[in-house]
């Protein structure tokens, strides 16, 4: 029986600037089901957390409910957590965004959690550009609760039951465009070469950073005729690939002139969009949505980094908050006292 | 790289470091399982089937497996295979009614000479086939080396009687007391094949060293000192002791020199410590028994006052080590040192002697003095019915090589007598079976535990040092036996991959907690290591290539320090991965000796 991993690891297994190894980032065992796309997605971020160096205190990994949502409790094992109500965990996230404003926030979500009963307030995290990376694991369907179409779920697409969707998915890449999100990017949990340098990326990202993560659902979801399914998404699949290059390191690759392009972000880290890219505008809303539409039509699945603005701002610049997190504050300044307050009140009058 | 043919069985075999690396490939892991699971019968047979002396070797056995132990590679230490096997030999039951028994006579008579592993192993693969079986010795019992060379205080007579004693009661007819003086006349007495399992009897000697002469009386040459005292002729020594050399034999011989009423007893040796040839655990053993080591001395005289050994002098050198890989000794110009003693051991080695194999017999030899054999598959000699193996083939070795080159010759006697081409060997007894119980289960325990090591007690010093026929290692008890058995990674329940099944959702790549599995494009095996997920920089550990995938790309299996946990078949939705247990037997004259359930 093997519910928990053994304690070896390879000998030579690189450690990173703080002297931690991958392992250092594994988290309990998954209990998912074998082969579901979510682990992947969860491996995907154990590397990049370990890649970035993040000493896995500074984060905190937020969560609804679903097979996706119990994703954090398999990476990560030593970073904080909390796994919120159903759709409710944008609230939760926004909250300790403003209390805390030191902690990275990662946020994982599913298409059902999102979607559907989280719609609501998933728009309002990217309308206030909540410093957080938000990553929603999307198989077009309620894994957890035995595989119902979820409203991702794209029309004609077939479930295992064989019942065709009636209804057109909602895609929710387009949605963050239109929405304004400062950081929009789009891709799947069987290729972590693209999904790796977004994640970094996005955790570098200041503001809202939402990526949308095709990934399979095994056991609801895989079947022929589903369009979300390892085959049909690996068959359509459309990668502009990228790097990322944060601050601390030197650029070791050679990009050739016009092949690729450069962006810079707030900490001085690099994410270079190129080869299939290299036409793209992804600084360019308007661009974003045109590639999206005409990916959508062909029935194509455009992966990479959508839309960026390297320049937002986010919720608590805006609000002109505390610079420091709340419970670093000492007494006398969280209780400035009656003079304070009576001279606000003044100013009231 | 060209994707990997797992129905070849040497691939898997491979695979299964500790078995691999055994001369004769005993099946490890499959007995250390019995051993867990208190079937030390069973363990025992596995072992005798393979290895026939599983009593002897689990205490003497030079463990070429530990080194290759996969355990030492994600940890500090191996597995303690040797001493389990002694776990197998000590706590069975009554084996001798489920050993086989001399087959009915085929009317094929062989002479065996000299009466050591070698021989023994051909002897009990040929007996149940009914071959007549003339074993000759020029010793009083049968064992060779093993009864005049190890000290009963490694190994203790009633182990190795019990041992010899199962063979020889396959009707094995025994020629002892009678040293074989011409190979000439063997020839000329009727069998159909000579099987030549006499040794390297000859230990070498320090001839030129000025005083050797004169103080003739008080240097001995370790191997036949040690014969002596094996055979009680000797049963004294004096109280300070010099041992040259830094092999094994010095180990028993500074050791024996203990319980013979040596007190100041030295090892001294040409080399730097930690090139001296004897064993990590020989040299931890004598240090534990009050005995110094001094490397990097040179013996340069024994020094004789009144026409006896009062001590010998030593140039002092340093080891220098050249870039193609030479060592020289080079003086360090220091004053010679003499250092006093009563008695000299010299233990330098030993070397093969054929002074009754005459020349008119075809039997030809290297420049090395090693007989000129076919090769080390059939181990015929330049004469094609006489056929050599153990010490007496390539030099000194070990019992589990004798053993080994017994089960090859025994397999090229009896093709030889049966008119068929040795060359031609039969294939190996090779079995490869799923182990899947249910979603989370395996048939063997998969998870390995974090356990260290567990060390063999030993007897008390003082009382080990009064008498030479107290053993030394007390054995594991069971307790700690099955904790070391615990330890056993498993390795040979395989980690199969079957391509066509695999839909690249690395859920094995993410899981793998060696980081072994690696998906990604082929390319020829340097580019190939160099991009794993860490990089495969042990070669002597292969890669798995699959074919190709839906992606184009290939699966790459790192064999380097897969811990088979399994998890990469747990977390498999399709089965691609399984956790396969492969069964290799050598090819043996008989095959399935014994029977296990
Ligand atoms: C001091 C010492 C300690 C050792 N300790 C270990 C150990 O701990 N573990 C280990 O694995 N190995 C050990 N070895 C090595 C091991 O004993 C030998 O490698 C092994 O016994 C070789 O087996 P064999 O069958 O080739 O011949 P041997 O065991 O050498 O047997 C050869 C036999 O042939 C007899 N013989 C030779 N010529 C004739 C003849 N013309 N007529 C009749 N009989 C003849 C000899 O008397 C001898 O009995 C040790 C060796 C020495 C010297
Ligand atoms: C308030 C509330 N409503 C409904 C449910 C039932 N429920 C549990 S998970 C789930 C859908 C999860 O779908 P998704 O977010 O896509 O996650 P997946 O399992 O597919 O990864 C639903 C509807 C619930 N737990 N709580
Ligand atoms: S039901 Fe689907 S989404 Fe949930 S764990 Fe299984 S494969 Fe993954
Ligand atoms: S771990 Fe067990 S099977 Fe593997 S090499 Fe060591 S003893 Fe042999
Ligand atoms: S058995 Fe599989 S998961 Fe376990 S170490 Fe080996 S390759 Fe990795
Ligand atoms: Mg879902």
């Amino acid at each position: 029986m093997s519910y928990y991993k053994p304690k070896f690891r390879h000998p030579s297994l690189p450690e990173n600037e703080l002297g931690y190894t991958v392992a250092d980032y594994d988290g309990a065992v998954s209990t998912l089901c074998a082969g579901c796309g979510h682990d992947s997605i969860s491996a995907a971020i154990r590397n990049a957390c370990f890649l970035s160096a993040i000493p896995p205190h500074r984060i905190a990994k937020l969560s609804g409910i679903g097979c996706s949502s119990k994703t954090p409790t398999y990476f990560l094992g030593r970073s904080h957590g909390f796994n919120s109500v159903h759709g409710r965990m944008p609230s939760v996230a926004t909250g300790a965004s403003v209390a805390n404003r030191d902690l990275i926030y990662l946020g994982i979500s599913g298409d059902g959690d999102t979607a559907s009963i989280g719609m609501g307030q998933f728009v309002h995290l990217i309308r206030r550009n909540v410093n957080m990376t938000y990553i929603v694991a999307n198989n077009g369907c309620y894994g957890l609760t035995k595989g119902q179409d979820s409203a991702t779920a794209d029309l004609g697409s077939v479930g295992k039951s064989g019942v065709k969707n009636q209804f057109d998915g909602i895609d929710l890449a387009s949605l963050a465009v239109l929405q304004g999100a400062s950081f929009v990017a789009r891709s799947f949990s069987g290729d972590k070469e693209q999904l790796e340098p977004l994640i970094r990326a996005a955790m570098a990202h200041k503001g809202f950073a939402f990526i949308d993560v095709v990934s399979p659902c095994v056991t609801f979801a895989n079947n022929v005729g589903s369009t979300k399914s390892y085959a049909a998404t690996r068959d359509n699949l459309e990668v502009m690939p990228l790097d990322f290059v944060p601050m601390r390191e030197e650029i070791r690759t050679q990009y050739k002139e016009g092949s690729s392009q450069a962006v810079t972000l707030h900490d001085g880290s690099i994410i270079h969009l190129h080869k299939a890219s290299k036409d793209y505008k992804a600084d360019s809303r308007e661009s974003a949505l045109i590639a999206l539409q005409s990916a959508n039509e062909t029935g194509k699945v455009l992966t990479g980094l959508l839309y960026i603005d390297p320049n937002s701002q986010d919720l608590n610049h805006t609000l002109e908050l505390a610079p420091k997190p709340l419970n670093s504050l000492g007494k006398d300044e969280l209780c400035p006292g009656s003079r304070v307050l009576n001279s606000i009140n003044e100013g009231l009058r | 790289m060209q994707a990997t043919d797992t129905t070849d069985p040497e691939y898997f075999h491979k695979v299964v470091d500790c078995q691999y690396a055994c001369p004769a490939h005993t099946p490890v892991p499959a007995y250390i399982r019995l051993i867990a699971q208190q079937r030390y019968t069973d363990a025992y047979l596995i072992n005798w089937e393979s290895n026939v002396f599983p009593g002897v070797l689990g205490r003497t056995c030079d463990r070429p497996c530990e080194p290759a132990c996969r355990r030492g590679r994600v940890e500090e230490e191996p597995v303690a295979i040797c001493r389990l096997k002694r776990v197998a030999a000590d706590f069975k039951d009554e084996v001798a009614d489920m050993l086989p028994k001399a087959g009915p006579p085929n009317g094929k008579k062989i002479a065996l000479i000299g009466a050591g592993p070698a021989s023994l192993t051909v002897a009990r693969d040929l007996a149940p086939l009914g071959y007549e079986l003339h074993l000759y010795d020029e010793q009083a019992k049968g064992g060779g080396f093993m009864r005049s060379q190890i000290p009963s205080f490694r190994l203790p007579e009633d182990v190795l009687d019990e041992e010899i004693g199962y063979i020889l009661n396959m009707g094995i007819r025994t020629v002892f007391d009678t040293y074989v003086d011409s190979m000439a006349e063997m020839l000329t007495k009727g069998y159909d094949a000579i099987f030549v399992g006499s040794g390297a009897p000859k230990g070498r000697d320090l001839p030129k060293l000025p005083g050797r002469k004169e103080a003739d009386e008080n240097i001995h040459i370790g191997i036949n000192w040690l014969a002596n005292v094996a055979f009680e002729h000797t049963k004294k020594i004096g109280k300070r002791v010099i041992v040259l050399g830094g092999g094994n034999t010095a180990m028993d011989c500074c050791r024996t020199s203990r319980r013979l009423g040596g007190e100041d007893v030295k090892v001294i040796v040409r080399s730097p410590f930690a090139d001296m040839k004897a064993s990590p655990w020989e040299k931890e053993d004598a240090m534990h028994e009050g005995i110094p080591i001094i490397d990097n001395h040179v013996p340069r005289e024994f020094v004789v006052e009144k026409g006896k050994l009062v001590g010998m002098t030593f140039e002092k050198v340093e080891a220098v080590y050249h870039p193609d890989g030479r060592r020289e000794l080079t003086p360090t110009g220091e004053d010679p040192e003499f250092v006093p003693c009563d008695d000299v051991l010299v233990a330098i080695g030993q070397e093969n002697a054929f002074p009754w194999i005459e020349k008119e017999t075809g039997i030809r030899f290297t420049s090395w003095g090693t007989p000129i054999i076919n090769d080390d598959e059939t181990f015929q000699s330049t004469r094609k019915e006489v056929f050599f193996g153990g010490d007496s083939a390539f030099g000194p070795s070990n019992i589990i090589t004798a053993v080994a080159h017994g089960h090859k010759a025994a397999v090229s006697i009896d093709l030889y007598c049966r008119g068929k081409d040795i060359s031609k060997r039969p294939p190996p007894d090779v079995t490869l079976v799923g182990q899947k119980m249910g979603i989370h289960e395996w048939s063997y325990d998969s998870i390995p535990i974090a356990d260290e090591r567990k060390i063999v007690p030993l007897e008390d010093l003082k009382k080990s040092l009064s008498d030479r026929m107290v053993e030394v290692e007390l054995g594991f008890d069971a307790e700690a036996a099955f904790i070391e058995a615990e330890r056993c990674l498993n390795c040979d329940a395989q980690t199969v991959f079957t391509d066509v099944e695999c839909i690249e959702c690395d859920a094995c790549t993410d899981i793998c907690p060696t980081s072994c599995i690696t998906f990604t494009h082929n390319a020829p095996e340097d580019e190939l290591r160099a991009k794993l997920l860490v990089p495969a920089e042990n070669r002597e550990q292969d890669l798995y290539v699959s074919g190709p995938l839906r992606t184009g790309r290939v699966m790459i299996k790192d064999e380097d320090v897969c811990l088979h946990c399994g998890l990469c078949a747990e977390r498999c939705p399709t089965a691609a991965w399984d956790m396969q247990m492969f069964l290799y037997n050598v090819t043996k004259a008989t095959p399935n000796l014994v029977d296990i359930k």
